[in-house]
C-alpha cells in the first residue's frame, strides 16, 4: 500500500526524521539516488551497460537505455532480477541479490526509473 | 640486607610493575589521541554505521569503530607506516569516477594518498585500534576452521559460481574495481570477521554497496580458505 502524505504531515516527518535517522531506511530512498550508489559500479554512470567493472566480466551488464532489449522485458521480471539476482530471471550470476539493500517499494521505484531510462515499456517501444 | 638496599628493592619492584601495566594503557591513550586529533576527520570511531544514502555520501573512510573485530593487528602497524590503496576506485567508487566514450575509468586525479605514521605512532595508534570492538555479537570467535582450496577451484567459486569478481580484483589488474582487492583481504582481516561479513554486510554497514550474496554457509569457509591461498601468493 502506498501512503500518501499530506502538506500539513510533511513538517512533522521532517522533525521525525532528524531526531530518528534510522526512519529513514523505512522511509526509503529515492530510485535514482539509488541506481546511482549501487547500480553505477555496474552499468555506468550513463546507465548502458559500460561501469567501471566491466573489464574483465564474462558478460557485459545490461544497458538501460537500450530500449528494444528494456522494452523485452516484463516489469515483474526486472523487479525479479533485481531483487534476487540473475539467475532467478535466467540472466548471469553476476548481477547479485538486492534484496539485503532495497525494500520491495524501493525496487518498484527503481523498475519504473529503470523505464524512464529506456523511455520503453514492456513490449512497446 | 642495608637499609638502603631494602628501601630500594620495592621501589624497584613497584617500578617494573607500573611499566608493565603502564604501558600498554600509555600506548592506547597515545594511539587514541592520534586517532582522535588526526584519523576522525575521516574515519569514524564511535558509529553507528551510516543508515542513510546521505549519510554514506558523506563518508571519508572505512569506518573504525569496529576496528578491533576487523583487522589484523600486525597488518595494521605495517600498513599504517607504508599505506598503499586497497580499493582501486578510492573508498566510495562514485566519487573517482568519470565517463568516457570507452566506458566509464577511475579519475586518478580524485584519489588522495593516506597519510604515513612513524613506527612508533603506527604501533600506538594498531593499539588503540584492536581495543575498538564494537559489533563482537556479529562474530562467532573460532568460527573459522583453517582448511585448504586449490587457487582454481577457489576462482571457480568466487567467479564462475558467485560472480563476486565483478567487483573485487584477484589479481593486480584482474577483476572488478569498486571494491577492496581481495588478493590481499587474509592478510588485512581476521577470518571469523571475513567469514561474518561476507553472510551478512549490511550487519555490519547497513547501506554499503556490496549486496548479500545469500552465500552457503560452506562457501563463506571455502571463501576464506581461498582469500588465504591468494595471500600466500607473491603478486609484486
Amino acid at each position: 500500500m502506498k501512503v500518501k502524505l499530506t502538506k500539513s504531515a510533511t513538517p512533522l516527518v521532517t522533525i521525525m526524521l532528524a531526531l530518528f535517522p534510522a526512519l529513514a531506511v523505512v522511509a526509503g530512498e529515492k530510485a535514482e539516488d539509488n541506481y546511482r550508489t549501487y547500480c553505477w559500479q555496474c552499468h555506468g554512470m550513463n546507465g548502458d551497460g559500460n561501469g567501471i567493472n566491466v573489464r574483465d566480466m564474462s558478460v557485459q551488464p545490461r544497458d538501460h537505455t537500450y530500449g528494444k532489449e528494456m522494452a523485452s522485458r516484463s516489469d515483474d521480471e526486472l523487479f525479479m532480477a533485481i531483487k534476487e539476482g540473475g539467475p532467478a530471471v535466467n540472466k548471469s550470476v553476476l548481477m547479485p541479490h538486492w534484496d539485503g539493500i532495497f525494500s520491495d517499494e524501493e525496487i518498484r521505484d527503481l523498475v519504473r526509473y529503470l523505464r524512464q531510462r529506456c523511455q520503453c515499456e514492456h513490449g512497446k517501444y | 640486607m642495608s637499609a638502603a638496599r631494602k628501601l630500594v628493592v620495592p621501589i624497584v619492584g613497584i617500578g617494573l610493575l607500573v611499566a608493565l601495566i603502564g604501558l600498554p594503557a600509555q600506548a592506547d591513550n597515545k594511539g587514541m589521541e592520534i586517532l582522535e586529533a588526526r584519523c576522525s576527520g575521516c574515519h569514524d570511531l564511535k558509529g553507528p554505521a551510516p543508515a542513510t544514502l546521505k549519510e554514506l555520501w558523506a563518508r571519508k573512510g572505512p569506518d573504525l569503530f569496529y576496528a578491533g573485530n576487523k583487522y589484523k593487528r600486525a597488518w595494521l602497524e605495517s600498513w599504517l607506516q607504508k599505506p598503499k590503496r586497497i580499493r582501486p576506485a578510492g573508498y566510495f567508487y562514485v566519487d573517482h569516477i568519470k565517463p568516457t566514450e570507452d566506458g566509464d575509468v577511475i579519475d586518478k586525479s580524485t584519489l588522495k594518498p593516506h597519510m604515513a605514521l612513524s613506527a612508533e605512532e603506527a604501533h600506538d595508534v594498531a593499539e588503540a585500534l584492536m581495543s575498538l570492538k564494537a559489533n563482537s555479537h556479529l562474530i562467532t570467535k573460532g568460527e573459522y576452521k583453517p582448511g585448504k582450496i586449490s587457487l582454481t577451484m577457489g576462482e571457480m567459486r568466487f567467479d564462475k559460481f558467485r560472480g563476486c569478481m565483478a567487483c573485487h580484483e584477484i589479481e593486480p589488474g584482474y577483476g572488478g574495481l569498486s571494491g577492496p582487492e581481495v588478493y590481499t583481504v587474509a592478510r588485512r582481516l581476521q577470518e571469523d570477521f571475513m567469514m561474518s561479513y561476507m553472510r551478512d554486510p549490511q550487519a555490519w554497514d547497513p547501506k554499503i554497496f556490496m549486496p548479500n550474496m545469500h552465500l552457503r554457509e560452506g562457501d563463506l569457509e571455502k571463501f576464506v580458505h581461498y582469500f588465504r591461498a591468494l595471500s600466500e601468493e607473491d603478486f609484486e
